[in-house]
């Protein structure tokens, strides 16, 4: 990335090339034996870091460990663990 | 041709003739009619302009940052309490590298309130990315603003062209104004190279994370202290088309001196009168005026001072709890250097008490018999103090 003078950004869209991965502390693990597949947590998640499916795909290049994805599973199918839980 | 005016007119004048397209300014005292002068140039269909009026300094130097960011040439003036108001923008103006010129006139800060004139504003704001210039009289702040443009705009640092409050912006001298075809051709097109546009979407304002903040921060700090080439190169191109030059600092009658003053602002003027009454007594006495304080040119400070056997240091600012900050700088450009002369700090003309020649005479005194006997005493000493009031209120 080359930096521009006061940090302005001159592509729009480029936010794809900040991976905000690198934030988590807690990792979203689906059990994929009780997923219905609805599609909430792609819909609430807020960065492109979720692939609709049953069960979903998580892209953790962009994960941040925020939880709404486990917050929101109606089923209770997402759990948020740290670095070393099973 | 020559015309009589203040201070505050003078840099009103400035930013006509530089034919600024943004004005955003709250009115302070002493400040105020150079914002009057152009709300009136503006008014009267002199100058094609936007005055935007706000409800504070705040404010005004928001207004700026986004109309610097528009890509129009920007210009806003202030004071004192303003400048303080204005201070957390100041650092953004300077981390977007927007092109903004402001003029300030040096006033005291509060408390105990007062309306008159000293450099602690601006010395409080030193540490924030802009380029700072103080002027010793009426002229130099026309030039050093018309200057302050093509510098700015060319480096993408904001300016800050700094005057003693009442002392210049309220007294009237003779000033060489020039002609608007001669500023036009000195002062190119304004031009930014992200103006806001539709066409051409930029994001401005955006998160430096730690990752890259440091070295945005490094990026500025180099552009300002890389600036001094370019101040050099404006001023010489500026004394080639209009006669006047000012460099990054004058050095009158200190070559050969054996005692140096070195003062910032208006002070310079009653410093090279003392320093002519005593070399006609045949004393080794000089002069350094500096002009840019931010950058601090540390290479020139160095070479300019160091074969003096004592410095007076003079300056109408404290950083309270050690020492004046024309002073600290000056020391620290002597750290590692081999031939330092002794150094003593003299902080006077705080809200508006007047510096009197005998005053700088006793400053050159104390400085040269500190030199004689070796013995530095006190390194910050304060001039023309009431000493028995402080005595009292202390007791």
């Amino acid at each position: 990335m080359k930096l521009k003078h006061g940090a302005v950004i001159t592509e729009p869209g480029n936010s794809e090339n900040y991976e905000t991965g690198g934030w988590r502390t807690f990792k979203p693990v689906v059990d994929a034996s009780k997923c219905t597949g609805c599609g909430i947590c792609w819909m609430f998640c807020p960065e492109p870091a979720i692939k609709k499916g049953k069960p979903p795909v998580y892209n953790y290049k962009y994960c941040k460990g925020c939880g709404i994805c486990a917050n929101e599973c109606p089923v209770k199918a997402i759990t948020m663990k740290g670095r070393d839980e099973k | 041709m020559k015309q009589v005016m203040d201070g505050n007119e003078a840099a009103a004048l400035a930013a006509k003739l530089a034919r600024v397209k943004v004005i955003s300014a709250y009115p302070i005292t002493p400040q105020t009619t150079v914002v009057e002068k152009l709300a009136d140039y503006v008014s009267n269909g002199d100058l094609d302009a936007e005055f935007i009026k706000v409800e504070s300094e705040h404010s005004a130097m928001s207004a700026c940052i986004g109309a610097a960011a528009t890509g129009v040439r920007t210009f806003t003036a202030t004071s004192s309490q303003g400048l303080m108001l204005m201070s957390e923008m100041l650092y953004a103006a300077a981390g977007l590298r927007l092109p903004i010129v402001m003029t300030n006139a040096n006033r005291s800060l509060s408390a105990p309130l007062s309306i008159w004139c000293d450099q602690q504003d601006s010395m409080a704001v030193r540490d924030s990315g802009w380029i700072q210039f103080y002027c010793e009289n009426n002229q130099e702040i026309l030039d050093t603003t018309l200057q302050a443009f093509k510098i700015s705009q060319e480096l993408l640092l904001p300016v800050m062209v700094c005057y003693d409050g009442y002392i210049l912006s309220h007294t009237v001298e003779p000033v060489d104004c020039p002609e608007q075809t001669e500023v036009d051709a000195f002062l190119p097109k304004h031009n930014y190279p992200y103006s806001l546009d539709p066409e051409k979407p930029v994001s401005m304002g955006a998160v430096g994370v730690p990752e890259y903040y440091m070295e945005f921060r490094y990026l500025l700090q180099k552009a300002v202290r890389n600036s001094k080439s370019k101040i050099i190169e404006v001023d010489r191109e500026f004394k080639k088309r209009f006669g006047r030059g000012y460099g990054i600092m004058e050095k009158y009658h200190s070559d050969d001196a054996e005692v140096i003053m070195l003062t910032m602002g208006s002070l310079s003027s009653s410093a090279k009168d003392l320093v002519d009454l005593l070399r006609k007594r045949g004393e080794k006495v000089g002069l350094v005026k500096l002009k840019s304080f931010r950058p601090f040119p540390n290479e020139e400070i160095v070479s300019a001072l160091s074969h003096a056997k004592a410095v007076a240091v003079l300056e109408k600012d404290i950083s309270l709890g050690h020492a004046g900050g024309l002073y600290l700088d000056t020391a620290a450009s002597f750290v590692n250097i081999e031939h330092t002369p002794l150094m003593i700090n003299f902080i006077c003309g705080l809200g508006g008490r007047d510096v009197t020649s005998s005053q700088l005479e006793q400053a050159v005194r104390e400085a040269k018999n500190a030199a004689e006997t070796g013995k530095v005493g006190e390194r910050v000493r304060w001039l023309g103090l009431q000493e028995k009031l402080v005595e009292e209120a202390s007791g």
